[in-house]
């Protein structure tokens, strides 16, 4: 296997299972220990891999957060185009993502809060009169089914027969 | 009184060996099995999606016996791209259930009693069973772990002869994993068009190639129409269930095999067609992400194998692995009785695929990465008992 295709698989194995050691990730690639570990190491470095984080089941957690998705249309700068707004709002810790998008809006921003209270209070006092922020949008997260590629609730599995030649 | 209303070729037939094994692996709780020859993955939504929409539409008639002229024209397409073979849908495709149906179709389409047809061994159960079942011979040929399970030309030749009929290729082969090199191939090419033999090539495995893949024995000079070629959607797309087979071949052979299933089956469930359409169309990424996961968990698997002294070939294709287990001191039986009730490990012994599997036993990874490690670290376990013993 050529340094890139160990690259190409790692992003997928931990694309689908961010928690795999690099000895995990040797054995399944049939590569050593040490190569695994230094191709990881490599796209850690490059700012490919940017980090690892878990997935919760939000209904399950034992406090419950608010999350909101608010759409919001921004007057682009002159230099900087829709970069130089995005970045300012992307420092508040309040926004867990961001993005660029087409069509009607501009930004779609995900939101966390304590309560509805606090992500409305972010939305009228930060985000809404924040300079070039022309309109926002906000709607409320009810209930999550899948994130990131997965299920919160596992589908039924159908038994299989023990043996099958 | 007869002695029998049983037919003399049917109770003739070898009842499997390994029945009992089965059964008591059947009847035991929480049993980590590797013994398993279907896919663990449940069929990509997409598919699942088109079978249920093929039932809410009222899709609940029969189609054509070849199948429907949608899925031939899909298949055909799919086997030229993948395959370079080219076949036409109107008359040289029947959709069979499941490659079982197929292989029985073949069998009765081109034997006349006493015809022999050459296999080769270790391979899965059904060969000489649905060779007999059409009044034929079945002839077995070894192959050797030296050859990494590929089937010698040589020992091909010598075993044709005036009354062989046909060659069954399976590579990748189930139980062994093993696939032909390019050469292997053409030689056994060469064999079939110089004794004017029919080969049948069973590629369910095709798909599961994990290295380059060897082009298909039909594309080879003089086999086109020689060769009847075998796939489905069971092991690619995960849907066993579903049963859905295919047969390509010349117009000749399609037309007799089709004779056969309008009387006996009429034609493969109309839902599971469209299932089987959606796959072709749409379900590629699934099964590259399939493919994928296995050829990880094959690499897990030999791994652990060799690092505990159980010599294993890495398998080139299908999903099983098929380790050497003669150092333990035990058959293949006693192994894997033996691993069963020591540790709740269930294994398939090689002699269940015939005799020449002796020494050897029959692991799947399609199982859970979890299922694996757990289960390698038992079969260690299990070693490091009997060396204790």
């Amino acid at each position: 296997m050529t340094k890139e295709e160990i690259k190409r698989e790692i992003l997928r194995i931990l694309g689908e299972d961010g928690r795999l050691s690099a000895a995990d990730i040797a054995e399944r690639l049939a590569v050593s220990t040490h190569e695994a570990a230094a191709a990881v190491a490599e796209l850690e470095k490059n700012n490919i891999i940017i980090g690892y984080s878990a997935i919760f089941n939000e209904s399950e957690l034992p406090e419950s957060k608010v999350k909101a998705i608010i759409e919001v249309k921004v007057r682009p700068e002159r230099e900087g185009g829709f970069d130089k707004i995005a970045r300012r709002l992307s420092k508040f810790p309040q926004v867990s993502s961001l993005y660029l998008m087409s069509g009607g809006f501009d930004l779609m921003l995900e939101i966390k809060g304590s309560t509805l209270q606090e992500v409305a209070e972010f939305v009228s006092s930060k985000l809404a009169a924040m300079d070039g922020v022309l309109s926002t949008s906000t709607h409320f997260l009810l209930k999550k089914y899948k994130e990131a590629g997965k299920l919160m609730e596992e589908e039924e599995y159908s038994e299989r027969l023990k043996i099958v030649p | 009184m007869k002695n029998s209303y049983v037919a003399p070729h049917i109770s003739s037939l070898p009842k499997s060996g390994i029945r009992d094994f089965f059964e008591l692996v059947n009847t035991m709780e929480d049993v980590i099995s590797l013994g398993i020859g279907e896919p663990d993955f449940i069929t990509p939504w997409t598919i699942r999606e088109s079978a249920i929409y093929s039932y809410e539409k009222g899709n609940t008639h029969y189609t054509s016996n070849l199948g429907t002229i949608q899925l031939r024209k899909e298949i055909c397409n799919y086997v030229k791209n993948t395959y370079n073979l080219e076949y036409h849908p109107e008359n040289e495709c029947i959709v069979t259930v499941g490659v079982s149906e197929a292989l029985d179709l073949v069998m009765r389409a081109i034997l006349s009693p006493g015809d022999e047809v050459i296999y080769h061994e270790p391979c899965y159960v059904s060969y000489a069973p649905e060779i007999r079942m059409a009044h034929g011979i079945p002839v077995a040929v070894s192959t050797y772990e030296k050859n990494a399970f590929a089937l010698d030309p040589d020992d091909l030749e010598k075993a044709v002869t005036d009354r062989t009929k046909a060659i069954v290729l399976n590579f990748p082969c189930n139980p062994t994993g093993a696939v032909l090199t390019q050469e292997q191939t053409e030689k056994i090419a060469q064999i079939a068009v110089k004794y004017d033999l029919i080969v049948i090539s069973d590629q369910i495995y095709s798909e599961l190639t994990y290295e380059e893949m060897t082009p298909s024995i039909a594309t080879f000079p003089g086999m086109k129409d020689r060769t009847v070629f075998l796939n489905g959607f069971s092991k690619a797309f995960a849907m066993t269930g579903f049963r859905v087979g295919y047969a390509c071949g010349p117009k000749e052979i399609i037309d007799a095999m089709m004779k056969i299933h309008q009387y006996s089956i009429m034609c493969v469930s109309i839902n599971a067609q469209h299932a089987a359409c959606e796959a072709l169309k749409n379900a590629r990424q699934d099964m590259e992400m399939m493919r994928n996961e296995y050829c990880r968990r094959r690499n897990v698997i030999v791994n652990a194998f060799n690092t505990m002294g159980l010599p294993c070939l890495l398998p080139h294709g299908a999903f099983y692995a098929f380790p050497n287990i003669t150092s333990t001191g035990l058959s293949s039986m006693e192994f894997a009785k033996e691993l069963l009730i020591s540790e709740k490990v269930a294994v398939v012994p090689g002699t269940a695929f015939g005799e020449c599997g002796e020494g050897f036993i029959r692991c799947s990874y399609a199982t859970s990465m979890d299922g694996i490690k757990t289960a390698m670290e038992k079969i260690k376990t299990f070693l490091d008992k009997l060396k204790t013993k």
